[in-house]
């Protein structure tokens, strides 16, 4: 939602802020310079310090006690994991996925939860009550639930005579179960979203619309989905990139089982970490960081300068 | 920059929030830095990290530490607990190189000891009184790099092999297999019958998949008696030595023959367990330990499981893979003083017939003591007796993991691979191979560059 706010506010106070900006270059900053210091160190210390230690670090072979430099070698290992091969395309399963049906289903519960039905609030706050509980709690109460012999959902299809797949159990199925709980839970916040996007539409549109005698789906296609494009800007961007790191939920429910058939980049890195590989974890690392900075940045960068045009 | 109205006011505040930030995060590194001098004050207070968090370690230790604390009054031992498996061992290495690891600790022995680096982060015990009396596998592989003893024993050596339902093979009048087809053989007859899923798997725990390539390396040496060193050195491989290749295979032919149970794929060690107890399965190949839970899973039938070595080619060769011990106490480097006179005593206590009496309290006996000054009851399980068979007859021989410092940690991953017909044994073993040229080289082993 951030950046939806802050690329619509850029637009509206465009001209007041080139005012400002204008006054400042006569005067000099607010605040005076040495208030940087604790923020700055702050900063320096929790973020830039470890983050190029790890880019160190990612060039050694490191067990947390003595690291000797090796150059790329633990890069060339970490192409060469199978887990990682299957992790990588894994990932942007995942993340395509979810994202993809995170908006599609966030739209559709949006129109759904803007328009005149009984109980709105009561489930707006239903849809967007999963956002609200832990990851972790979710993923160990579905992979109880789909326990293939155990499981409710299994035991629920048998009643009606059906024989229920192994949903984590199954190497070629254990992500997409995985996937779908993902959806279940993220896509209150995507809904909201577009609840806000949709809102916030100028009734003037509706009523020319209504005046030229639009369709319903004509409202939708030519008004509803533009206007609310920022909207799905956000949700796409957040999707994407939470989709792209995803660990905890793929963590607690298969622990990217069964074998490697549910890994992505995530775990992958986690399981290197774990096996005491510090410094190809955190070759991992700086793979997984470059990855989402190629996909995300020119994302946004498109979304955003769509938008504005 | 846009709010400039309100700037003055604006410092004020964060200037404030700012202060009293570093006046709360002064006070907090404060009353750390006393709360951890506190106890030292009377008696001497000791903390032992159990090797994990079941109900039968948290049990021996309590019981260990009772016996200890009645025969020893000036000193108190508190206990912390810890997941296994790889969570155990990352937490280990976590606090040893962060200095806050407890003052006594267990851990496994044998190639996972190599990678804490003992010469550097423990402290050695080979002055110890109990160090002549060790089991000779467990003291040789509780050594550092520099030949030095640094783990004290804690419990009994057990076996790695194929749990059995006692009732099943007198019914249906089976004998015990020596070659892998005798044990193939045993189970299309198992099969014919259908009273019980002749092999029981249990992947919803990952580890226990490993037992077919662990427990079968007797044979592999039996076959290639040079492997652990040549192994060690990067000259022979899973993938391409047809006796370690073997127990990648065994996988292979019993997921392909359909001799699993139906939740192979999401059953738990406790569940695989309570199967062959009851005789819902006849094998269930696994550690000899993990019996224990018998009582707990399946009360009265302590009597019905039996216990035998993975078989191999060779009947005549047929030895039992045995573990001598998967944990041994340590001491960090850290500990000093009044605490580390403590901490010795206490894993000397651990070594002697009260010690060990007191262990076996909470987590009943499944082979040998690792301690010759301590002696079994005359009344143990039926596994404790079929694994203590195979010691006395000299037909055991410790597990790799004891013999090279590497053991690559994806084996169980490869494993279950192999088991739901993801990929081939071949292809499993070459895996395995590449997995464990990480831990090679994560060790600076010669020759794995």
């Amino acid at each position: 939602m951030a950046s939806t706010l802050s690329t619509s506010e850029a637009t509206r106070l465009a001209p007041a802020t080139r005012g400002l900006k204008d006054r400042e270059k006569k005067r000099p900053g607010p605040y005076p310079y040495w208030f940087y210091i604790v923020p700055g160190l702050i900063y320096t210390i929790f973020f830039i310090v470890p983050t190029f230690t790890s880019f160190y670090f990612s060039f050694t072979r490191w067990d947390l006690f003595t690291s000797t430099w090796i150059g790329l070698k633990n890069y060339q290992t970490f192409f060469a994991e199978q887990a990682l091969v299957i992790g990588l395309r894994n990932t942007l399963i995942y993340a395509v996925l979810t994202s993809g049906l995170k908006v599609v289903l966030g739209m559709a519960l949006a129109l759904l939860l803007t328009s005149k039905i009984i109980a709105r609030g009561y489930l707006r706050s239903v849809i967007f009550f999963p956002v609200l509980v832990s990851v972790i709690g979710v993923g160990l109460t579905f992979a109880v639930l789909m326990d293939p012999e155990r499981g409710l959902i299994n035991q629920a299809l048998g009643v009606v005579g059906i024989d229920g797949p192994g949903w984590l159990t199954n190497p070629s199925l254990a992500l997409f179960s995985i996937a779908l709980v993902d959806i279940w839970k993220g896509v209150g916040l995507a809904t909201v979203i577009y609840i806000a996007g949709l809102v916030s539409i100028p009734g003037e549109y509706y009523e020319a619309a209504e005046v030229d005698g639009a369709s319903r789906w004509g409202v939708f296609r030519h008004i509803m989905l533009p206007l609310a494009r920022p909207a799905t800007a956000t949700v796409i961007t957040l999707s994407l990139i939470g989709g792209l790191r995803s660990f905890e939920l793929i963590w607690a429910m298969t622990k990217g089982g069964p074998g490697f058939a549910s890994d992505v980049i995530a775990s992958v890195i986690y399981k290197q970490y774990q096996a005491g590989f510090y410094g190809l974890s955190t070759a991992g690392s700086v793979v997984l960081f470059l990855l989402v900075t190629i996909i995300v940045v020119p994302l946004t960068w498109w979304l955003n300068r769509a938008e504005v045009s | 920059m846009r709010f400039t109205k309100k700037a003055g006011r604006g410092t004020a505040l964060v200037a404030l929030a700012a202060a009293s930030t570093l006046v709360a995060a002064g006070c907090s590194a404060g009353s750390l830095g006393s709360s951890s001098g506190e106890g030292s004050a009377g008696a001497t207070e000791i903390t032992y990290l159990l090797g994990g968090s079941t109900d039968d370690v948290v049990a021996s230790g309590k019981a260990m530490i009772e016996a200890f604390q009645a025969a020893n009054p000036g000193i108190t031992v508190k206990t912390d607990t810890r997941p296994g498996g790889s969570e155990g061992d990352n937490l280990i290495k976590t606090r040893l190189s962060t200095g806050d690891m407890s003052d006594v600790f267990a851990y496994n022995n044998g190639s996972l000891l190599q990678a804490i680096k003992p010469e550097q982060n423990l402290t050695a015990l080979d002055d110890q009184p109990w160090v002549g009396q060790l089991d000779q596998t467990f003291a040789d592989s509780s050594k550092g790099s520099d030949g030095k003893i640094y783990g004290g024993p804690l419990g009994t050596a057990f076996g790695g092999g194929v749990l059995y339902n006692i009732p099943l093979y007198k019914k249906l009048g089976l004998e015990i297999p020596k070659t892998w087809d005798e044990f193939m053989a045993n189970n299309e007859k198992i099969k014919k019958d259908g009273s019980a899923d002749p092999v029981e798997q249990t992947y919803g725990e990952t580890w226990t998949s490993q037992l077919f390539v662990l427990g079968d390396y007797a044979n592999v040496e039996a076959a290639v008696p040079n492997f652990a060193a040549d192994y060690t050195a990067n000259k022979v491989k899973y993938a391409t030595t047809p006796a370690a290749l073997a127990g990648f295979q065994h996988i292979q032919e019993v997921h392909d023959a359909g001799y699993f149970n139906k939740d192979f794929a999401s059953a738990k060690l406790t569940d695989g367990v309570k199967a062959v107890a009851t005789g819902k399965a006849a094998h269930y190949p696994q550690l000899g330990a993990v019996a224990t839970n018998i009582p707990l899973v399946a009360p009265g039938k302590e009597k019905e499981v039996g216990f035998f070595a993975l078989p191999g080619n060779d009947a005549s060769k047929n030895n039992m893979t045995v573990w001598p011990g998967t944990s041994a106490l340590y001491i960090p480097k850290s500990v000093e003083g009044d605490k580390l006179d403590a901490a010795k005593k206490f894993i000397a206590y651990a070594a002697t017939q009260e010690g060990c009496d007191a262990f076996i309290k909470g987590s009943p006996p499944q082979g040998p003591f690792l301690s010759k000054a301590c002696k079994l009851p005359a009344e143990v399980s039926q596994v404790a007796t079929d694994t203590q068979a195979y010691f006395d007859s000299g037909k055991s021989s410790p597990a790799l993991e004891f013999k090279s410092p590497i053991k690559g940690p994806a084996l169980e991953q490869i494993c279950i691979q192999v088991g739901t017909g993801q990929v081939d044994a071949k292809k499993g073993a070459e895996l395995y191979d590449q997995d464990v040229k990480k831990q090679a080289q994560q060790l600076g082993l010669p020759g794995w560059d």
